[in-house]
């Protein structure tokens, strides 16, 4: 499979700005060295608490934000490597886009309630100029809405009309217009009911196996983040602490964090309520003063002196973890 | 069990919109029993915070109209002038918001808002209430209370803020605490340790509690008793085991089955299919037929009325109600 993606200890700082020369005081760090890549219809879910970090790597990834240090790489359809992670030349950053989509948390703010359906699907077609006559295009955005399993009458109404799970259809719609390779997913059944939620993600699956499309898969919700990714990252306070293929990562999770967080998940078992006994007390620390040594040792039950003192590194080369417990 | 503490009889609220009468809540009958949790689920827009938002007399009426009774110490509070109701809200009743970064007022302290609650109802001055109010702290797990009572709502996280809201809640000892969706703003390991407080307090305090959630899993940690909305109705009624072992409602059972668990991996999840209808326009019949695969001619032309179908179950379902019809003739 090609590789879409990669990128090399990847950071986003954000600077804290104060007094009337809006000195730099500090530093929000939001992201510290990421290090991962994609290829082509694979899944990789990122998981972890608000705050850790995972939303800005698909920002830094979507290049809304340029990263503070690292280099991403962008590897196009015939395997051309390209460094994107600052300014890139016009013709590059088309490409890019087209290559890779989003589809957002919340799609009561996403989509613009000013526009159609049609115009909101045909936006990127046009941008990108695929179709030369109106009637092509037309009656490919029909098809889209068909394929995303709306009707094709949708096409000139507006936003308001629609549900949740429905504006959520027509943001994987837009997504898809462009047959990007990679679609980057922020949260995108948290704001669905249950019922709902397993129409979209059912959706995603079906879409990815048409069309080979890689997805980033971006959610605090473990359970579907298991079901729809290949690959897990868990994220601590901008650190991937775990990282592993997903059964295994669910199956046997090394790092304390990861084994807390799954254990935080409720059982939907009255006979057997789990959550009597809490796993993780207190709360993340903040990301502008991090704790020194390992960000999850004030949190962990299994705190050994080197915690404080030392960052863990990366161990193992499949099943990655950051944790001194582990040699 | 035991006495009940509260009784909703047959509410109805409606809201007259452009579009035509929405009914938000339409005929919804419950009992409240002291010291339980009554868990009420169901999805976005199935009127499970309006019927609480109705208890606590926070719609406005008129515009809105509202009918039926809710009975608290065999007085329809419904009838309450403004003023007696400002007493019992608060008070007697008390509530815990979605977001606890909006239900604050960020412009006073902690300790400000928790005092105005002690004042208000209490009576107490701010020099008797400051002891009060920092024990409360610290029993919700709040660390350095006396630093924190003089801090302002941005300076805390969301979970911590959701920790004072619990507290100033219970700072009165109200009879029922209604949890519109306490936990759904939070993190799982928050979520956790929130859920573990109030099931914690509720014990000390002996309060009944109103859960509301769309989040089946929460439920099943927590509840005794379990309601289950849709479309402004009342479709199950069971205790918590009812719910989880022997769903009847296909509502109910499409809910559970909509989970995503472990098995499902690399395949189709289950799901119900279709969208909720439309609250200004619901069928005549039963409300959940077009998305139901039991669906019959019945279905589509009357609507199921709730009918007991064992001990401690109630179903609102034809396929239910004729056995039993059937038993007791």
């Amino acid at each position: 499979m090609k590789k879409i993606i990669e990128t090399i200890n990847v950071k986003k700082y954000f600077p804290i700005k104060k007094g009337i020369f809006l000195k730099t005081v500090g530093h929000v760090k939001a992201l510290e060295s990421v290090n991962f890549s994609i290829h082509e219809n694979q899944t990789i879910g990122v998981v972890g608490e608000s705050g850790c970090g995972k939303s800005t790597l698909g920002r830094v990834l979507t290049k809304i934000y340029n990263p503070t240090e690292g280099t991403i790489n962008y590897y196009d359809k015939d395997g051309e490597k390209y460094d994107i992670s600052n300014k890139i030349n016009k013709k590059t950053n088309m490409k890019y886009r087209s290559d890779l989509q989003m589809v957002f948390q919340n799609p009561f703010d996403s989509l613009d309630p000013r526009m159609t359906i049609g115009d909101i699907i045909s936006e990127p077609l046009q941008i990108h100029k695929v179709f030369k006559t109106k009637s092509e295009e037309k009656d490919y955005v029909k098809d889209l809405l068909k394929k995303v399993g709306l009707y094709e009458d949708y096409f000139s109404r507006y936003p308001h009309e629609f549900s949740g799970g429905q504006r959520q259809r027509i943001a994987i719609a837009r997504a898809i217009a462009l047959k990007p390779r990679l679609i980057i997913t922020d949260e995108p059944t948290s704001a669905l009911d249950i019922s709902v939620q397993s129409q979209v993600i059912n959706l995603l699956k079906d879409i990815q196996k048409e069309n080979n499309i890689a997805y980033i898969f971006i959610s605090h919700n473990l359970d579907v983040v298991y079901h729809v990714s290949d690959r897990i990252m868990v994220m601590y306070l901008g650190n991937v602490v775990e990282e592993a293929d997903s059964k295994e990562l669910f199956e046997s999770p090394m790092h304390p964090y990861t084994q807390a967080l799954m254990k935080s998940v409720p059982g939907w078992n009255p006979r057997e309520r789990k959550l009597s006994e809490i796993s993780l007390e207190g709360e993340p620390p903040s990301p502008i003063a991090p704790p020194p040594g390992c960000p999850f040792h004030p949190r962990c039950k299994y705190k050994m002196d080197i915690c404080s003192k030392e960052k863990p590194t990366i161990k193992n080369a499949d099943h990655k973890v950051a944790c001194h417990l582990f040699k | 069990m035991t006495e009940k503490v509260l009784e909703v009889k047959n509410l109805k609220t409606y809201f007259r919109t452009m579009e035509g009468t929405v009914k938000a809540v339409d005929g919804v009958s419950f009992d409240l029993y002291e010291g339980e949790i009554l868990a009420l689920v169901g999805e976005s827009g199935c009127g499970k915070s309006i019927t609480n938002m109705t208890i606590m007399g926070l719609v406005k009426s008129p515009p809105a109209i509202i009918e039926g009774e809710i009975l608290y110490n065999g007085k329809n509070i419904l009838e309450l002038s403004k003023e007696d109701y400002r007493k019992l809200r608060g008070k007697e009743i008390g509530m815990i918001f979605q977001e606890p970064m909006s239900a604050f007022d960020p412009l006073y302290t902690i300790g400000y808002q928790l005092f105005e609650v002690c004042k208000t109802h209490l009576g107490l001055n701010k020099k008797d209430a400051k002891p009060k109010i920092i024990e409360m702290l610290k029993k919700v797990g709040i660390p350095e209370p006396e630093k924190r009572f003089d801090e302002y709502p941005h300076e805390m996280s969301g979970g911590m803020l959701q920790r004072i809201m619990i507290a100033m809640t219970l700072i009165t000892n109200p009879k029922i605490l209604i949890a519109d969706e306490p936990t759904t703003a939070l993190d799982v390991t928050i979520q956790a340790q929130v859920l573990n407080l109030m099931k914690n307090l509720q014990k000390e305090f002996n309060t009944s509690i109103i859960f509301i959630t769309h989040d089946l899993g929460v439920v099943s940690e927590l509840a005794d008793r379990v309601h289950v909305m849709y479309a402004g109705k009342i479709i199950e009624k069971s205790d918590v085991y009812g719910i989880y072992e022997t769903p009847e409602h296909p509502y109910t059972k499409g809910l559970l089955a909509s989970r995503v668990i472990k098995e499902y991996k690399d395949r189709e999840l289950p799901h119900i299919p279709g969208f909720v209808p439309k609250a200004t326009n619901f069928p005549d019949g039963c409300r959940f037929a077009e998305r139901c695969s039991f669906c019959t001619e019945k279905c589509q032309k009357v609507s199921p009325e709730l009918i007991k179908t064992s001990e401690i179950h109630e179903t609102a379902c034809f396929l239910y109600g004729e056995d039993t019809n059937e038993k007791d003739n």
